[in-house]
This record gives C-alpha cells, structure tokens and sequence, in this order.
C-alpha cells in the first residue's frame, strides 16, 4: 500500500468515526425528541458512509481486484435512514410529544 | 499509520456507543429509546466495519449487512407498534 493511498484511508476512517461520535453526542445533548431525531441521520449517512468507503478503498488495494459488496450495505442504510426516521415522528406525533 | 488511525477510530465509535447506550437508559419517551437502539445498531456497523479493516477480513461485511436488515425491521416494528399498538393487523 502507498502512503498516499494510506493517508486517505487514515482521513476517511477519521471522519467517519468522528462524525459517528457527533451523532451520538446530539443524541445526549438536545433538549426534545424532534431535535434529537436529526442528529443520527448524519451518524447513518456521512460517518458510515465514510467508513463503507475507506474500506472498499483497503479492500481494493489490498485484496485481488475492485471490491464493491460495502456498496450494498451503503445502499441499504441509505434507502432506509429516512424510512425509519419518518415512522419514529410519526409514532411520537402520535403520542403527542411536544 | 493507518493502525494509529484505526485505534483512534475505535475509542471514538466506543465513546458512541456509550453515548447513546446513555439514551437508550436514560430516554424519558419511547420514541426516545427507539431512536438511540437505532442508533446503536449504526454504531455496531461502523465498530463491525472498523474490525473488518483492523484483521484484513472481508468476512465482516456479512454480518454488518445482517445488523443493517434486523435493525430496520426492528426500528420499523417498533414504531408501528407505538402507532398502532400492533405490529401486524
């Protein structure tokens, strides 16, 4: 592996992982439910997403050949964030949460 | 470097998990509980990817995407029970 190749590697896990632990900061830190269901949306899509990519990347220098089943698990997560999302406001509007 | 990096990583997604383990205890609503298991499962992907690049193995790609599927379908189950009081009509 280059070391440029491993300087990516070591940005992207960096930024997944810290935008990971801003996902679940927000969900300690604000105040109501409408608030807090905003922060791990960003947990879901940039730092997991960061993470698919750094090791597609690992993978595909290291393994033989272009390695794309993280595309699936990308792929899922986002098609089903904003599913999820929807029914938990629509369940806590429900419950009539202020 | 990239060891370094990936240590680093996995104290960060740790402090994650705990955080929203906290939620998960603490959470005053249902909805609450709810979205910090959703949450939880997140954080067990990205600790499942992590692991994945640390020992070199593809293997861990399977499980991640199994923890993605039962995760959905529990969030969604989840909710529609506190909508409906059902899962299944």
């Amino acid at each position: 592996m280059s070391f440029t190749t491993e300087i990516l590697l070591s940005a992207l896990v960096l930024i997944g992982a810290v935008f990971t632990l801003i996902g679940s900061l927000s969900l300690v830190r604000f105040k109501d439910f409408y608030t807090r269901l905003h922060g791990p949306t960003k947990a879901t899509t940039l730092g997991v997403g960061c993470l698919l990519i750094a090791s597609s990347v690992f993978f595909s220098v290291t393994g033989e050949g272009l390695s794309l089943h993280e595309i699936l698990v990308t792929l899922f997560l986002f098609i089903t964030a904003p599913i999820s999302a929807h029914l938990l406001a629509k369940a806590a509007l429900h419950l009539g949460l202020r | 470097m990239l060891s370094s990096a990936l240590i680093l990583a996995f104290a960060l997604v740790g402090i994650a998990f705990g955080l929203s383990f906290f939620r998960l205890v603490r959470g005053p609503t249902a909805p609450d509980r709810i979205l910090a298991l959703d949450t939880l499962y997140i954080n067990a992907i990205a600790l499942l990817i992590l692991l994945g690049i640390h020992l070199c193995s593809p293997l861990y790609f399977e499980a991640a995407l199994l923890i993605a599927l039962m995760g959905f379908v529990g969030t969604v189950a989840l909710a529609k029970f506190l909508l409906r009081g059902d899962i299944i009509e």
